[in-house]
């Protein structure tokens, strides 16, 4: 980490949102992370998504489990609260927070030991249960905290810092999250924060679960040549296939593009986005056509990135599915929850 | 010890008293997935309407269809009505276990049974009375179809038994129209069977029989429930909007009452919402996070689960613990350790809730005897768990949550508002000069929470991971400890505002008898037996963890107490032994854990085969040495 305390001035060039609040507000503590990690880029990159949509810092709910990815939740949002909590059990602590206040912006935070070992089985359900919250993978493939050991998602080949190769199949968390029906998948990669803020507005905007799998190397204990988590394997591998941009619902959508090369997709906000750069043949609301590309594609060492697949129909958000009102369960008096002695009274009269 | 006369008294077998009307039991011995399940509720419900005491109890199978099945039914006019196996009168409909039924009938006792084939001479006993009705045949003259045979051979032996017994046949007929109002052709055929058993028996028995009903109005303002329902009751009048669970028998039906209930009060006429959100995780891990999830954000949660779902919840138990979200846990126990007995009851869940996950932790635990007190600790649970920030078990079982109890008709009191503990409002954090969540601390040892959503500066960051009294992050021992002290002192505070023991004094006693939950019927009419015996004890049901000082104060009040529990290990000894200044060779076990509810005449036993070690402690002590010794 480095001890640079951060300047409490205000640059004056920085911009206010139209809450009035500057990136300085998304902030939030002094990262402890290695000089040069992937996940401050991406702290940095969800503090511009989350000005950039003017969102409220408060009505933010920001979780995570246990690994150095889960640690940056601390880094930025300081007006958010904030739930470090235990390996794995992030996505079922979101879900309940989620069930209780609909309307927080929840934002979890995970790595890949997190999320595809000892936390597949919660983030697939929350995958399935739709629970809308943007969902971020800080992938490394690797357990940092505990010094380098192999994580589900490292490559089968790739080498450990020590020169071991890795002789277990990968988990793909993109696949996996196509299989179980998300409704909006991304990958990225850290050091691409151009293509990486749009996909978090996205994903923010994104009424149901947004998986962003965001490769993000670690430069102490996979870094090294031989590893397919580097970032210069990523660079050199990374195929930044699916372009989009996000344009809020208050925005007017200016940019031309030639007709017939764009294709926009409407959120339930209002919001579109607007895909600029696909294959040939590849349609981002088709799943099918999404996983035979990623397949095809995937198998000769490419990374393709972006924001790979967006359905917002595809499945109810668990509160949709729930049947629950607009306002929140914690806003409701606590008159319309309990029936009252009158109707306990007449209850039993079945209890006889 | 000496002088109070203990010496001499009678400890031979435990005596019954004789059977007679309103007072003896019933067995009856079914195949599972045959519908025996609902006549037998038809009779105990009956009973219940006319005013009798009586108790109803499932000894089922973990199977689905096919194995052995018994149902047992208590009626008592002095409301002793905890299991007996003492049987009166057997219903022996299940050929596979006629051998054990027939030999578990008391002496000069009934055997109901079906006599289309023949008896085999083997099973015949001289000091009973066989009644042979011809259930098959009966059903196959009668009924149409191998279905319906097979189920109204069920409902003909509560026709026979209604006349055998005395039932008030008019009790029975308006439960058919309540149960069968919508579907006429069903009520015809279920009157039509009942009939059939009852001409039966009135032409081939001189009916009643000894044993026979007289009503009653002992029942009049009591009702008939399941445990599970009441739980789901109170976490409904409590106000629970979110509930994480994960299916696992005997807790499930809290679940599907919840449900159910929720269905009826929390949806909104005209939109169709539902003011709840109720989700099925994909395992306790996850049912429990949900809770904690919600609780953490401001919402009323709980989840119900039983010993296996406590074990894998115990990791982020230890969370909300050391974080201090308040969470609601209700334990159905069952028979343990692992799978253990999944049908059956047990106590066997005290010490690993009150001690649940790794490191230094203390929970707060609830222990209804019955689904009356179900209803109202759960709504404790509640407001115990936001008063004081942590998670709350409240630990029924088996017996209570899935059988029917006659209990008191609940009340409930329009006053009530939960006690939503120190949770900040928008206007007092915008007040504060800066929030800290870990301090200041109230009398209780407690400190404010916010939830998200609210306002900016009451932001803070949750964290299972050490921390110091103002919420940042430590690894410094002084700050851990300065936190863990509070959190000490804050679970002995609670000790004040959970629910108190009951106890009642006898004159004379000369020692005091301790239990817990659903032993507390069995142990009370243990009391009284032991009275008439001239042996008199005080009693205790100890209702919460951590103990409270009434709790204490009894443990000071003799010299010996046996304490009575449904566990190998006497878990509720050992907690009192470790949170209690109480000399440990003052506690005597009497242990019954095979996974049946407890029976008075256990206790009886149990408590007059100790009573030398404690007249006499150098009896005490020689056992001792020779058991160690062995």
């Amino acid at each position: 980490m480095s001890y640079i305390r951060k300047p409490v001035a205000r640059h004056p060039s920085l911009r206010p949102n139209a809450l009035g609040l500057t990136l300085r507000d998304y902030e939030g503590a002094m990262s402890t992370m290695c000089a040069g990690c992937g996940h401050d880029s991406i702290t940095a990159a969800i503090v511009r998504a989350f000005h950039e949509t003017d969102t409220p810092p408060h009505m933010v709910a920001k979780l995570s489990g246990i690994g150095c990815s889960s640690k940056t939740p601390t880094y930025f949002l300081s007006g958010a609260h904030g739930f470090n909590s235990a390996h794995g059990r992030m996505p079922a602590i979101a879900t309940g927070a989620a069930a209780a206040n609909r309307a927080l912006t929840l934002i979890g935070v995970s790595g890949d030991g997190d999320s595809l070992s000892i936390g597949i089985g919660q983030m697939s359900h929350a995958i399935r249960r739709n629970v809308n919250m943007l969902y971020v993978l800080e992938n490394n493939g690797v357990y940092g905290l505990t010094k380098g050991q192999f994580s589900a998602s490292a490559d089968r080949g790739s080498k450990s810092k020590r020169g071991e190769p890795n002789t277990q199949q990968s988990i793909d968390p993109v696949m996996l999250a196509l299989s179980l029906g998300a409704t909006f998948v991304a990958r990225s990669f850290s050091g691409d924060k151009d293509q990486l803020v749009p996909i978090l507005k996205a994903g923010l905007a994104h009424r149901g679960f947004a998986l962003v799998d965001v490769v993000s190397p670690c430069v102490t204990f996979n870094d090294h040549d031989g590893s397919t988590k580097s970032y210069l394997y990523t660079r050199a591998h990374q195929e930044a296939a699916i372009e989009m941009s996000f344009v809020p619902h208050r925005d007017e959508i200016v940019a031309e593009y030639a007709a017939g090369t764009t294709r926009d997709v409407a959120m339930h906000d209002g919001s579109v986005v607007r895909f600029s750069k696909v294959p040939e043949g590849y349609d981002p609301t088709d799943r099918r056509s999404v996983i035979d590309w990623l397949v095809e594609h995937q198998s000769t060492g490419a990374v393709p990135t972006g924001l790979l697949f967006l359905d917002p129909d595809a499945n109810p958000e668990m509160h949709e599915a729930s049947k629950t009102p607009e306002t929140p369960l914690t806003d409701l008096p606590y008159e319309s929850l309990c029936p009252g002695a009158a109707a306990l009274e007449s209850l039993q009269r079945g209890y006889r | 010890m000496h002088q109070g006369g203990l010496t001499g008294l009678p400890s031979g077998p435990y005596v019954e008293a004789p059977s007679g009307p309103n007072d003896f039991a019933l067995k009856l011995a079914n195949v599972n997935g045959t519908g025996s399940a609902s006549a037998n509720a038809l009779l105990m419900q009956a009973i219940f309407r006319m005013g009798i005491p009586v108790s109803g109890k499932n000894l089922f199978p973990s199977n689905i269809q096919g194995l052995p099945t018994w149902y047992e039914i208590r009626v008592n006019a002095s409301g002793h009505t905890a299991r007996t196996a003492r049987y009166d009168l057997m219903v022996a409909m299940n050929a596979e276990t006629y051998a054990a039924d027939i030999a578990e009938v008391r002496s000069g006792g009934w055997v109901l049974y079906d006599s289309t084939g023949p008896l085999k001479k083997s099973l015949q006993r001289s000091d009973v009375t066989f009644l042979g009705v011809p259930y098959a045949r009966l059903c196959l003259e009668s009924f149409a179809g191998a279905r319906e045979r097979t189920l109204m051979k069920n409902i003909v032996y509560v026709g026979t038994l209604a006349a055998l017994l005395d039932f008030d046949m008019s009790v029975l007929s308006g439960m058919l129209d309540e149960k069968f109002g919508k579907k006429p052709a069903l009520r015809e055929s279920n009157a039509r069977a009942i009939q059939i058993g009852y001409d039966w028996a009135k032409e081939h028995v001189d009916c009643p029989l000894p044993i026979r009903l007289e009503r009653m109005s002992a029942t009049a303002d009591s009702i008939l429930i399941d445990g599970n329902t009441a739980t789901a009751l109170g976490c409904l009048y409590a106000g629970a909007t979110v509930a994480g669970w994960y299916p696992i028998t005997p807790s499930t039906s809290v679940l599907d009452a919840f449900k159910t209930l929720c269905e009826r009060y929390r949806v909104d006429e005209q939109t169709g919402e539902q003011r709840y959100c109720i989700v099925q995780a994909e395992d306790e891990l996850a049912a429990i996070g949900m809770v904690i999830g919600a609780t953490w954000a401001g919402a009323r949660a709980f989840t119900a689960t039983s010993g296996p779902g406590i074990s894998l919840m115990g990791e982020l138990v230890g969370l909300a613990y050391y974080a201090e979200i308040p969470a609601v846990i209700i334990d159905v126990q069952r028979v343990g350790p692992s799978t253990g007995m999944p049908t059956r009851t047990q106590q066997g869940d005290i010490l690993l809730c009150a001690y649940a996950s790794h490191g230094d932790t203390k929970h707060v635990l609830l222990f209804p005897s019955n689904p009356a007190e179900c209803f109202h600790f759960a709504v404790a649970a509640f407001d115990l768990a936001e008063r004081f920030q942590t998670p709350v078990f409240m630990l029924s079982d088996l017996d209570i949550g899935m059988n029917d109890w006659v209990v008191p008709k609940l009340e409930w009191n329009d006053d009530y508002r939960p006690d939503r503990g120190r949770v900040l409002t928008r206007d007092e954090i915008a007040a504060l000069p800066k929030f800290t969540r870990y301090s200041p601390e109230d009398k209780l040892a407690v400190a404010a929470r916010t939830v998200p959503g609210v306002h900016e500066k009451g932001a803070f960051f949750t964290r299972g991971s050490g921390h110091n009294k103002l919420g940042g992050y430590t690894e410094i021992p002084e700050e851990y400890a300065e936190v863990m002290e509070r959190l000490s002192r804050k679970h002995r505070a609670a000790g004040a505002h959970v629910p108190a023991a009951v106890i009642e004094k006898r004159p004379g006693a000369k020692f005091g008898v301790i239990t817990l939950g659903g032993c507390d019927l069995a142990v009370r009419e243990a009391l009284e037996q032991l009275g008439k015996r001239g042996v008199n004890a005080d009693y205790m049901r100890i209702r919460a963890f951590p103990f409270g000082e009434d709790v204490e104060a009894f443990l000071e009040s003799h010299d010996h107490f046996f304490v009575v529990e449904q566990n190998r290990d006497a878990q509720l000894r050992a907690l009192l032994v470790l949170e209690t200044p109480v000399a440990k060779e003052k506690l005597l076990s009497v242990l019954a854990y095979g996974g049946f509810p407890l029976q008075a005449r256990q206790v009886v036993e149990g408590i007059l085969a100790q009573l030398p070690d404690i007249e006499d402690p150098d009896v005490a002590d020689r056992r001792e040495r020779t058991r160690r010794a062995s």
